[in-house]
């Protein structure tokens, strides 16, 4: 672990939290193996926001599994506090377990449609032992049901989850996240699948969490504009087929990205006014087709596409994660010579 | 005259608690070759009015009150008087639907050549080979190639290719109304790019109307030539794109625009909209909005506001307090706007 791969925020506090070290993951599937995630190295403070942003089949929601401990690493290691989380055994590891915790994209399907919200909320403490009875039960979880937003909570206690909106659904995912005390929240596009109106509470929620509790919180998404609002005082990285190709703070990334694929992205989406989204400028790409995990391109694997591509280099080589300022990474041998020669 | 011109539509599901008012009194029109985007939230009635302009609303559906004229070439006709026969030659002929969920509706164990000759034959062409030639051109018009994808089935194709033969298919018969439902929702950014591209570029070639509803206003700042606002059923807003992105005039349309987060310029002063959409059964007294509304007065409980002309020509909203709204938002782009 080098300095410049922390935050400014990690380089205060000393080490990172929880941290991804060359992490890889592959799956068998009927047609072959494929690499999900390649060699991703990623390091959060406590009290962290960040995003993580990439199309589908990018590697994001792996990365996150990855990150939460659901899913072993193929190659690399997870560490929390400095520890190899997969060394683990027992109690250090449902510590560990309580201490990292996954929200869902899609909230109809992680809350058990037969459970009221107290059944939903009580479980988990009742399991960690959180809780002493009903009653102290009771008190928890309206503290938990009033910090997430629903109020009053007694008129939520005894909802089913089709009596709520997506929205209120979403927070009481978050409760229920929140209610083993983590130190990390995955948050996998929970704000994806719900109306546009209230996106911004649900993020500022979770800014809140982060603020009030220390709570580090990674946010999956596909959407940089909702990647922008909340990572405006962290960082964003960008994924691309397994691998993580800019590492940088919300700003500069949006407003003057260096890896050609994250410029391709901030030209292309569609933005809510007339003028600005008709008259971007656009980065050209050599081609629409995303290549198969099947068949990752050799050397940058998003070469094939790349307007930058330089024939000899983009497809021999694979670019490593390196830095371009203090608190900028980009994997792009063009992008990181361009801008370390500026310096 | 309009291509389409719809007259106080309503549209109610029946339910055990009573009627749900989907949509309520709703009066618009879409001019040949304009592209009208319509926008709210889930539960606004956007999706139940679309499908219901085709007449393909579920059983529990009825229409009660209105009409949905439409400009044939042999002269107007409300779809609504349409038998079983002419309503079959309208949909697909006259306006084609592109559907949300149709990305994975179509038939798993059909190739997509059977597809489009499935569609062609239901509507009497029953030549292959001229089937096949304008299915080869539609689906090289949307950049695909035909020898390829017309052997190929579903499941061979990616998202953004099939939403690509979807709207080839939607082609085949050569309407001039196209209607979406959430065109590009499923899609990768990159991948909704190409179809917002493609789709402008085609309307370019081939002169249709496109109608589509969408909650990602920016899918409606990219492609609308005018934007109605749904709300509760009704039409609370109506306005060139410049208009309803710049000068909006309705609470529920500010509302929204400020609830976008965007990737250029400032990042500017967000915030969601407070509360949640009403209960469509028992709906609020006077404005439906009012409960949500920052905007709101007395009156605004007890009046249910009609579409009045605002500042703006072509520009109307149903808002008693719309004077109040420009004040607050003022003329200037939504960027320094909302601050």
């Amino acid at each position: 672990m080098t300095v410049r791969e922390l935050s400014p925020e990690l380089r205060s506090t000393g080490g990172p939290l929880i941290e991804l070290d060359a992490v890889s993951r592959t799956f068998a599937t009927p047609a072959g193996r494929i690499t999900a995630v390649d060699r991703v190295s990623l390091a959060f403070a406590a009290g962290e926001a960040m995003c993580l942003v990439g199309e589908s089949g990018c590697g994001k929601t792996t990365t996150g599994r990855l990150l939460a401990g659901l899913l072993r690493p193929t190659g690399g290691r997870l560490r929390f506090e400095g520890q190899d989380v997969w060394e683990k055994r027992g109690k250090d590891l449902a510590a560990f377990r309580r201490a990292v915790q996954l929200v869902h994209q899609d909230p109809y399907a992680s809350l058990n449609p037969v459970r009221t919200v107290y059944d939903t909320l009580s479980a988990p403490l009742f399991r960690h032992r959180k809780a002493r009875g009903r009653e102290d039960a009771t008190t928890q979880i309206v503290e938990l049901l009033r910090r997430v937003g629903l109020t009053p909570p007694a008129d939520f206690l005894p909802k089913y989850p089709h009596q709520l909106s997506g929205g209120q659904r979403q927070r009481v995912s978050i409760a229920r996240a929140l209610s083993v005390d983590p130190r990390v929240i995955v948050a996998d596009e929970a704000v994806s699948m719900v109306d546009v109106s209230i996106r911004i509470t649900l993020l500022d929620l979770l800014l809140a969490l982060r603020d009030e509790l220390g709570v580090t919180i990674v946010l999956i998404t596909h959407d940089l504009a909702v990647a922008r609002y909340f990572a405006r005082r962290g960082r964003i990285g960008v994924m691309y087929l397994g691998r993580v190709v800019e590492l940088a703070p919300a700003e500069p990334l949006v407003s003057d990205p260096a890896h050609p694929y994250a410029a391709a992205l901030v030209g292309a989406i569609p933005e809510a006014d007339p003028t600005v989204t008709r008259s971007k400028e656009r980065v050209p790409l050599r081609s629409a087709e995303v290549p198969s995990l099947l068949e990752v391109p050799a050397g940058c694997s998003f070469h094939p596409r790349c307007p930058r591509f330089e024939p000899g280099l983009c497809d021999v080589r694979v670019p490593a994660l390196l830095p371009i300022s203090d608190d900028r990474e980009v994997a792009c041998h063009v992008a990181v010579r361009e801008r370390t020669k500026r310096v | 005259m309009s291509l389409l011109s719809v007259r106080d539509l309503s549209i109610a599901y029946r339910s055990g608690r009573g009627p749900v008012q989907a949509v309520r009194g709703v009066s618009f029109d879409v001019e040949p070759g304009e592209t009208v985007a319509i926008i709210g939230e889930s539960g606004s009635g956007k999706t139940t009015l679309a499908v219901g302009l085709i007449r393909l609303s579920g059983r529990n559906a009825e229409v009660t009150r209105g009409t949905i004229v439409f400009a044939r070439s042999d002269g107007p006709r409300d779809v609504l008087e349409m038998d079983a026969e002419e309503l079959r030659r309208f949909r697909w002929g006259d306006a084609a639907m592109v559907f949300q969920s149709a990305l994975n509706s179509f038939n798993p164990v059909i190739d997509v050549w059977s597809q489009f000759l499935d569609t062609a034959r239901a509507h009497g062409l029953n030549d292959p080979k001229a089937v096949l030639k304008r299915s080869s051109e539609l689906l090289e018009l949307v950049h695909l190639d035909p020898e390829r994808v017309l052997r190929a089935y579903p499941h061979e194709l990616s998202g953004g290719m099939k939403q690509r033969v979807l709207i080839a298919l939607s082609l085949l018969l050569g309407p001039r109304l196209l209607i979406l439902d959430e065109p590009t929702t499923a899609l990768d950014i990159l991948t909704q790019r190409a179809i917002i591209d493609l789709l402008r570029d085609l309307r370019q070639k081939l002169g249709f109307a496109m109608l589509f509803i969408s909650h990602d206003l920016s899918l409606a700042a990219e492609l609308a030539d005018r934007v109605l606002t749904m709300y509760a059923g009704r039409v609370v807003e109506e306005a060139r794109v410049e208009d309803l992105f710049y000068r909006p005039r309705h609470p529920y349309s500010v509302g929204l625009l400020k609830a976008v987060p965007r990737v250029s310029g400032e990042l500017g002063r967000l915030a969601s909209i407070a509360g949640t959409p009403p209960d469509l059964v028992q709906l609020p007294s006077g404005c439906a909005y009012h409960p949500r509304c920052p905007f709101a007065i007395d009156r605004c409980q007890q009046e249910d506001p009609a579409l009045v002309a605002v500042d703006t020509p072509g520009h109307t909203a149903a808002c008693i307090r719309w004077q109040a709204v420009a004040e607050a938002v003022g003329t200037r782009r939504p960027a320094e706007a909302l601050q």
